[in-house]
């Protein structure tokens, strides 16, 4: 679909078109091509997914497929802070879940609300991290922390409200 | 084009004799997030201030002698013990070093030539202290072949690899050997699988050889997603160029021009250094247009998963490259036949490709000696759990688990970590697809068809050890939750069945179960792993299969009895108030939805069982643990 590149130069999507091209515009390539949008923005918005589809000459239904099958993908924003408790085996059996507890309670989240209002935090779990050994794992953005218990996960979170001026 | 092997490497060897001494740093996500780099460079500062001259990166170019080489690399193995430091030629591992352990470490060692006492590992059973690895009964126990060079080299440097032996195995592949040997060395050692199903590899491989097609893949599957599962991630991270060269041998094999390496999300030091060892590698004129100057190409491409425990499965990881959602697909045909964008394609796990070049070098006899009959080799697995040290331990197919447990982990821990001699209650196996080991297979062999005649299976080779406070029960619910989440939908018996067994098996840890509960939960069971479409939902009810057939007692009395006999199901629970512990907070009178607990302020409360639901409420309000399930 040619036509898209001719709307698209528009400087809100700049980024996007830059992606695209890296991607020499492979709709083979549309996993990378998303995770590098959601790089981006944080997450994968609605008019953005639509770009992408046109651009790649594939339905947009078959983008938002694939957005919503990996659960990496997200279609809402995320807080600046995402905080992920590992909930594999070795974790689980380890007490991840009061780790999760504690984090609703301190953060005032639950249900199926995941990100604070003020859109700094997000808590989410993942299935294995992969450092088992490290069980409970919890992982702020990219830094891990290793045999978190509940009063160091607070910890953390005092020390990133501090470290904000909150 | 390519540089010599042997210049590359025998330089690399000449410059690294200029220093007296070697400091290897563990740079594995374990010991990272224990803060390994601060370590590294709270000792490059520290040497520098006493003058001693370290180089951090090793030039080729440079001919000064020096006090030392200060290095990193992937993960050791040893996680529970990070971060670890080792000193060479001295032999001494150290355990747990913070920066400030530092000082002591470049003046007793690296000034002194003296180990640190107190930084050694020390032996639990006889409390003496271990120097370095040939002492330290975990490292001592294991065989460790395809992971020694994984916290030795270091992983960001592939003329190290290339001095320790590497890439010679593929040169051997394109140079000397036509690709029907390669199949065929490779189907004489008995090569299975390490993903889990243990299919032999060179058959595979010569499926995919005598197919006409000439546009052909090597996919290696890095999609490790198995919770409790972490050695691709350590091999990807500790030695990629392995991975890399097994791939290479694949393609000669197979005749490949191309390959993908599929890495999860998850893992990003794991991607980093992939991609870097695949530049590096181009950048040696390793891979390219040419490769070992036979003319023919490959090339390797780095793509991240998304996060999808399926992709794991080989036609959804497929799809997923091909930018689909990652869905299985019915075979036949195999990958081996039609696979990537309909080419033949070879999918191998992490493991199998980094094992692959050792059979070149030393030969498929050589490779057989070690392991049993019919699964030859070493296996890595994740030991993780109640078990004193956690890590990634490499032993022979056909070792038993009372050795892995209890030799090389050091034994079973009770929850707050102390060593519980008794405390032994089963090992799951093979994650999500596996089953539990229980006393009863302590003494088994551990290899493919042992495990999969007793129901569980090598998986990709996670081992949790549970001890006696572990719920059988809800052991087999956290994995039905988890591969019911994963369910890619597409399938009916997967999609439905595994949220019904999940429904059952909550009906058992809330009370709500009857007495057709568990032959409707084992009817469903064997009706899901006959008919689902693919590994995922095949393998699915294995981890309540094999409790319900080790386990079955602890089964019965949650559902007749309502009791949870490991006490851990809150709702099985008659919480009861430890008037020692009672502050009189009120918290849990107000908690209670239904009014059953009455006490004075600053008294202790009583709960009155006549009343009580058992929601389990009042025992997650309580901060002082006064109410124990009774």
């Amino acid at each position: 679909m040619e036509a898209a590149t001719a709307t698209a130069p528009g400087r809100k999507f700049e980024k996007v078109v830059q992606i695209l091209d890296a991607h020499q515009r492979d709709r083979t390539r549309l996993v990378p091509i998303l995770q590098a949008v959601q790089e981006e923005y944080r997450y994968l918005p609605e008019e953005v997914m639509t770009l992408v589809a046109t651009s790649l000459g594939i339905p947009p239904a078959r983008v938002y497929g694939v957005a919503t099958f990996y659960s990496h993908f997200a279609l809402e924003p995320k807080g600046k802070y995402v905080i992920r408790i590992c909930d594999g085996t070795a974790c689980h059996v380890k007490g991840s879940q009061d780790l999760v507890d504690a984090l609703q309670g301190g953060l005032g989240l639950g249900g199926a609300r995941k990100t604070t209002p003020d859109m700094m935090f997000t808590l989410e779990t993942v299935s294995c991290l992969g450092a088992c050994g490290l069980a409970p794992a919890m992982v702020v953005n990219e830094d891990v922390h290793g045999q978190v218990s509940p009063a160091v996960a607070i910890e953390i979170l005092d020390g990133i409200r501090r470290s904000e001026g909150m | 084009m390519m540089e010599d092997l042997e210049t590359v490497g025998s330089a690399y060897l000449e410059a690294s004799r200029r220093h007296a001494r070697r400091i290897v740093v563990c740079a594995g996500t374990g010991c990272m997030a224990n803060g390994a780099m601060k370590v590294l460079a709270a000792l490059r500062d520290e040497a520098g201030a006493h003058g001693l001259d370290l180089e951090t990166e090793l030039r080729f170019e440079e001919t000064r002698e020096r006090d030392g080489l200060l290095t990193r690399s992937g993960c050791q193995g040893f996680c529970q013990m990070g971060p670890l430091v080792s000193v060479e030629p001295d032999g001494i591992l150290y355990c747990k070093v913070r920066p400030a352990d530092v000082p002591e470490i470049v003046r007793e060692t690296l000034l002194g030539g003296k180990a640190v006492d107190r930084l050694l590992y020390r032996d639990p059973a006889t409390g003496d202290a271990c120097r370095g690895r040939e002492q330290i009964p975990f490292y001592a126990l294991q065989d460790r072949t395809v992971l020694k060079a994984c916290g030795t080299l270091d992983p960001e440097d592939v003329r190290e690899y290339v001095a320790h032996g590497g890439y010679q195995s593929a040169a051997k592949a394109f140079r000397q050997m036509t690709p029907e040997a390669v199949c065929k060395e490779i189907l004489e050692s008995g090569l299975r699988g390490r993903g889990g199903g243990g299919f032999p590899t060179g058959r595979k491989w010569e499926l995919a050889r005598i197919q006409a097609e000439p546009r052909k893949y090597i996919v290696c599957n890095g999609d490790e997603g198995d919770p409790g599962a972490f050695m691709d991630r350590s091999v990807m991270e500790g030695n990629p160029h392995a991975v890399l060269e097994g791939m290479m041998i694949a393609a000669r094999a197979v005749g490949a021009q191309e390959g993908y390496v599929y890495v999860r999300a998850e893992y990003p030091l794991a991607v980093a250094r992939v991609r870097r060892a695949v530049a590096d590698a181009e950048a040696l004129g390793l891979l390219g247009d040419d490769l070992f100057g036979t003319g023919l190409p490959f090339r390797v491409h780095v793509m991240e998963g998304a996060g999808a425990f399926v992709c794991g499965e080989e036609t959804a990881l497929l799809a997923s490259i091909e930018g689909q959602r990652g869905m299985p697909m019915p075979k036949p045909p195999f990958p081996a036949q039609s696979g990537l964008f309909g080419k033949p394609t070879i999918i191998n796990n992490v493991e199998t490709l980094a094992t692959v070049p050792l059979i070149l070098a030393r030969g498929a006899a050589a490779f057989k000696a070690v392991g049993t009959a019919g699964s030859p080799g070493t296996k890595t697995f994740a030991l993780t759990g109640h078990v004193a040290n956690t890590g990634l331990i490499e032993v022979p197919f056909g070792t038993t688990l009372r050795h892995i447990v209890h030799e090389v982990g050091g034994g079973v821990t009770a929850k707050d970590g102390s060593a519980d001699p008794a405390g032994f209650k089963a090992v799951q196996i093979g994650g999500p697809s596996g089953g539990c080991l229980t006393k009863a297979h302590l003494d088994l062999p551990m290899d493919f068809d042992n495990l999969t005649r007793i129901g569980a299976m090598v998986g990709s080779g996670g081992l949790v050890v549970m001890n006696q406070d572990t719920c059988m029960v809800q052991v087999a619910k956290f994995f039905m939750q988890f591969t019911q989440n994963e369910s890619c939908g597409k399938c009916v018996p997967c999609r439905e069945g595994t949220r019904q067994m999940l429904a059952l098996l909550e009906d058992i840890v809330e009370g709500r179960a009857t007495e057709e509960t568990l032959p409707l939960l084992e009817t469903l069971a064997r009706n899901v792993k006959l008919g689902a479409l693919c590994g995922l939902g095949k393998t699915a009810p294995n981890p309540v299969l094999s409790t319900l057939e080790h386990f079955r007692d602890e089964y019965e009395a949650h559902v007749t009895r309502k009791v949870c006999p490991s006490r851990v199901c809150k709702a099985l629970m008659t919480p009861a108030i430890e008037a020692s512990l009672c502050k009189g907070c009120t918290l849990c009178a107000r908690k209670c939805p239904v009014g059953a607990i009455a006490g004075e302020r600053k008294a202790p409360h009583a709960i009155d069982p006549g009343k009580c639901i058992r929601c389990g409420a009042c025992v997650d309000a309580c901060k002082f643990n006064a109410i124990t399930g009774a």
